[in-house]
């Protein structure tokens, strides 16, 4: 389906300038928010996206999926297969952006063609981290980002017996699933003490590591892998994983799924201004006029901490696309900020994380625990001076939402704080006159 | 757009609300059968909101910026531009629970599946919504809303 898609799309011959008036690098969830917001307000503006995937509507956290066997490839399509079009937009598929002129207005592509713009969005997202390991270069190692890691990865799944998983965050959560679902015998690898560290506290990731455990993942922490040794009869095949507290694992499979970083390389050798990612307004505009950035390559604000971080999670990129698009297209529109918030799936445990969910400085901030381990129930929220900084819900989720509007809106929950944890805690529980700003009737 | 709108101060808290959102989506549309005979018993997508003395049905509202289809992995759940409603396909869905994350009413239920999520589609079939139908003391009305 991805080369019908292709030829359908919209080429440009080698050397031509073509000019459209916005340009979108990137075309995952910041990329489509970007056009759907922009349609809605200008309706026959230019748009042209670039993206090196052959087919990129899809979502990426659902590759997962794809390889677990839950989904195919036409479940993946977050956006309906006729989506450029729909949109008029030329889609640029399966090409590189490779270089940015800020002063003269375009991009340059690899084949060394242009497309000037008037206004430009960079959403080119992230890329995985790999660490330096010996042996990294070996048959059998993969990352796990893209739709092509995850066929790469398909194919190699029928054959294969065992593998490792670097990284027990939650893509190597999502990878592990998935090649436990298809029958390996997985071994994941944490360098920190507990897996999940960044959205869990010690008691609900021991909750979780407890399901995954049960499901016959051998769970170790506080290590990661010095070097990947190839198997006895072929030295470029992986045959084991040497851990580094010296443990060797046999394994057919490597996966480093320890996380993404942002794909800075077009802002590099330009004015944009930079940090970790790149440096953007609450309206997505960088420091350079009519030049937007979102998503996994931007630093976007956080309300939590009241400042701008990476914060690379599919729904904030749709969102920040979404606010970038509209300004664009010359709607004004501000990002109320995101958090890092995230639910999990994996291994029948549903969890909601959002915020601060493990503050070390415990004077600035009261913690609120219910944990209730015969029923496998584990809710925690954290306040800081009576406003809700972040939560953890383990099995049961469903009130997540309102306490996240909350959060988000800083109400005060001084009056009902006691109520917080209540398993019949909703809108109803609320003081009348906030549950009428959240639930207007009229 | 038509809305489902709750009025506390009628809520008596009997909860029929739940019952016949809970008919209406089962199988048979019978409520013995429904009951009695149907496993997983269907889910309500109306939930009922008790904080004694105040009481009142929440369902999905139909958002016109809708966090949760903002929010979807997947694009299961959309906003039908035509009739304004919040749809959700079930076979586009992954149970991410990432829109239960962001419904700020709460609305939006993992299934009795527990694979994919559930809430109200307003009884699109229906002239009006079976929880309205059913309330019998108009705390739940069905009129047109400005969007």
């Amino acid at each position: 389906m991805c080369s019908e898609l292709s030829q359908r799309c919209f080429s440009v011959q080698r050397g031509e300038t073509v000019i459209s008036k916005y340009v979108i690098v990137g075309a995952s969830a910041a990329g489509i928010g970007a056009v759907e917001a922009i349609r809605e307000v200008d309706p026959v503006g230019a748009i042209t996206v670039i993206s090196d995937e052959p087919c990129p509507q899809y979502s990426r956290p659902m590759i997962s999926d794809l390889v677990s066997g839950k989904a195919n490839f036409d479940k993946m399509m977050c956006r309906e297969d006729q989506f450029w079009e729909e949109n008029n937009v030329q889609a640029l598929t399966g090409r590189t952006a490779v270089s940015l002129n800020l002063a003269d207005k375009y991009v340059a592509l690899d084949r060394g063609d242009h497309i000037a713009f008037e206004k430009l969005l960079i959403a080119t997202g992230g890329k995985p981290f790999v660490p330096k390991i010996e042996g990294a270069e070996k048959e059998g190692v993969f990352t796990f980002t893209t739709l092509s890691d995850a066929e790469s990865l398909v194919a190699k799944i029928e054959t294969a017996k065992s593998a490792v998983v670097i990284g027990g965050g939650l893509i190597g959560v999502s990878v592990t699933e998935a090649l436990t679902k298809r029958g390996l015998e997985v071994t994941m690898v944490e360098l920190k003490d507990q897996i999940l560290s960044l959205i869990l506290d010690q008691t609900s990731s021991e909750m979780v590591e407890n399901v995954i455990r049960k499901a016959r993942v051998t769970i170790t922490t506080g290590q990661s892998v010095q070097r990947i040794v190839g198997k006895p009869e072929n030295n470029n095949i992986v045959g084991s994983a040497v851990l580094t507290k010296g443990e060797q694992v046999q394994c057919d499979l490597v996966i480093i799924a320890i996380g993404v970083i942002p794909r800075m390389e077009l802002a590099s050798g330009t004015d944009l201004k930079t940090n970790r990612g790149i440096i953007v307004d609450k309206f997505m505009h960088t420091n350079v006029s009519d030049v937007y950035a979102s998503g996994d390559v931007a630093e976007a604000y956080d309300f939590v901490f009241g400042e701008n971080r990476l914060l690379p999670l599919w729904p904030l990129a749709h969102q920040e696309g979404k606010v970038a698009g509209y300004n664009m297209a010359g709607k004004k529109a501000e990002y109320s900020g995101g958090t890092a918030m995230s639910a999990l799936k994996y291994f029948g445990i549903p969890i909601i994380s959002i915020g601060i969910t493990n503050p070390q400085e415990n004077s600035i901030y009261e913690i609120l625990v219910k944990h209730e381990p015969e029923r496998n129930l584990y809710r925690k929220i954290v306040l800081k001076d009576d406003v809700i900084v972040g939560l953890s819900l383990v099995n049961d989720i469903e009130r997540a939402g309102v306490l996240f509007h909350l959060m988000k809106n800083s109400a005060k929950v001084k009056k009902f704080k006691q109520e917080l944890l209540s398993e019949d805690f909703c809108l109803a529980t609320l003081p009348r006159s906030l549950r009428r700003k959240i639930y207007p009737r009229e | 757009m038509k809305k489902i709108i709750a009025n506390e101060e009628y809520c008596m808290g009997c909860g029929l609300c739940e019952v016949y959102c809970t008919v209406q989506h089962s199988k048979s549309k019978d409520i013995i059968k429904a009951y009695n005979r149907e496993n997983p018993r269907p889910l309500s997508r109306v939930k009922l909101g008790v904080h004694k003395p105040v009481s009142f049905a929440i369902q999905c509202i139909h958002c016109e910026d809708a966090p949760c289809v903002n929010a979807c992995l997947s694009g299961a759940m959309q906003k039908d531009d035509e009739t304004g409603l919040v749809t959700h396909d079930a076979d586009k869905c992954i149970g991410c629970w990432t829109c239960i994350m962001v419904c700020p009413y709460g609305a939006i239920k993992r299934d009795s599946s527990g694979k994919v999520v559930s809430k109200c589609d307003l009884c699109s079939e229906l002239e009006v919504p079976a929880c309205v139908a059913n309330c019998p003391n108009g705390a739940l009305v069905y009129k047109e809303v400005k969007p």
